[in-house]
């Protein structure tokens, strides 16, 4: 092993970009064009603050009241503001419902917009060429890798997110939810599900 | 909500502290007025598609990389930090690691 910790002379040296990308952080803080504590800001959001569980709070509270459902589809920005999601790069956010004859499915085929505020960073496949060109040409074939089998009625349709929209899916209400509080049915509400490459957990199944 | 997040031990969001970074970099230059998301995604995009030309991306390293090169092509067309400055840059933290003994803190000779 090149490097051995105990008899390490100097510094761990770290990769190529990660020096590439201090240098710009060094250049642009000695110009005064940006403010480091907001970078760590930044970071300590996404990293602990934002994630699946903001989207599976709305989808919860869309199981559980109609009325919010309704707005919710009906223009969803209002809506999550009143939240406290909103898109930071100012993107539209668009929800879709999952019903017994429609399944949806978010893809960004052009890079990898995603709704931040609700879901947090994409997974990696999701940034990934696989799923990109896959998920348009062969919906029904990704699901199934993921493990999601259609009825042969559903329709399955691809959304396609861009720089200003960005899509969520509102999943299909697992049965035998039916007595569940808002915070039981947020636990049901998986990342993937949200994305539509996944179906809600059903009540009392194991964690995945 | 806690109790959820136990259970289903979550990926991290970040594989590598430098992906957080030039994460929060790129979305801080965007915020501050910088440039505009649109404008972010249209290079990043054509970064992306051209590193898709030769080999497929899994969306882990690959990516991010892209995302740094599309970065630094940007600040360097706008002015903020040109091609020299950044190798300059580069080179001056190199050298600060190589020249710190390990576990010291590493700072920029001045």
């Amino acid at each position: 092993m090149p490097h051995d910790h105990s008899d390490h002379p100097h510094a761990l040296l770290p990769p190529d970009p990660a020096l590439r990308v201090k240098a710009l952080e060094t250049i642009l803080t000695e110009k005064g064009l940006i403010d480091p504590a907001a970078l760590e800001e930044i970071i300590d959001t996404y990293q602990n603050r934002i994630g699946p569980q903001n989207g599976a709070r709305v989808v919860a509270k869309a199981w559980n009241d109609p009325d919010f459902k309704a707005a919710l589809l009906a223009d969803a920005g209002p809506v999550l503001a009143e939240l406290g999601y909103y898109g930071r790069q100012g993107e539209h956010m668009v929800v879709v419902e999952n019903t017994p004859v429609l399944h949806n499915m978010v893809v960004c085929t052009l890079c990898s917009c995603y709704p931040w505020p609700l879901l947090g960073i994409p997974p990696g496949w999701y940034k990934s060429d696989a799923y990109r060109a896959r998920a348009v040409r062969e919906p029904r074939k990704v699901l199934a890798e993921f493990g999601v089998t259609l009825p042969k009625e559903a329709a399955v349709r691809v959304w396609d997110s861009t720089a200003e929209v960005r899509y969520l899916v509102l999943p299909m209400r697992p049965e035998g939810a039916e007595d569940l509080s808002e915070a039981e049915l947020a636990a049901l509400v998986t990342r993937d599900s949200m994305i539509g490459t996944g179906l809600a957990k059903v009540p009392g199944e194991a964690p995945a | 909500m806690s109790e959820c997040a136990e259970v289903s031990a979550p990926e991290p969001v970040f594989a590598e502290p430098w992906h957080a970074q030039v994460f929060a970099l790129t979305v801080h230059l965007n915020e501050s007025g910088r440039f505009s998301w649109g404008d972010w995604v249209e290079r990043f995009s054509a970064t992306l598609k051209r590193h898709g030309l030769s080999r497929e991306l899994d969306g882990g390293e690959d990516y991010f990389r892209a995302w740094l090169e599309t970065l630094e092509m940007f600040l360097a067309e706008d002015g903020a930090a040109s091609r020299a400055e950044a190798e300059v840059m580069r080179s001056r933290w190199e050298e600060a690691y190589l020249s710190t003994p390990h576990g010291a803190p590493v700072h920029l000779r001045g």
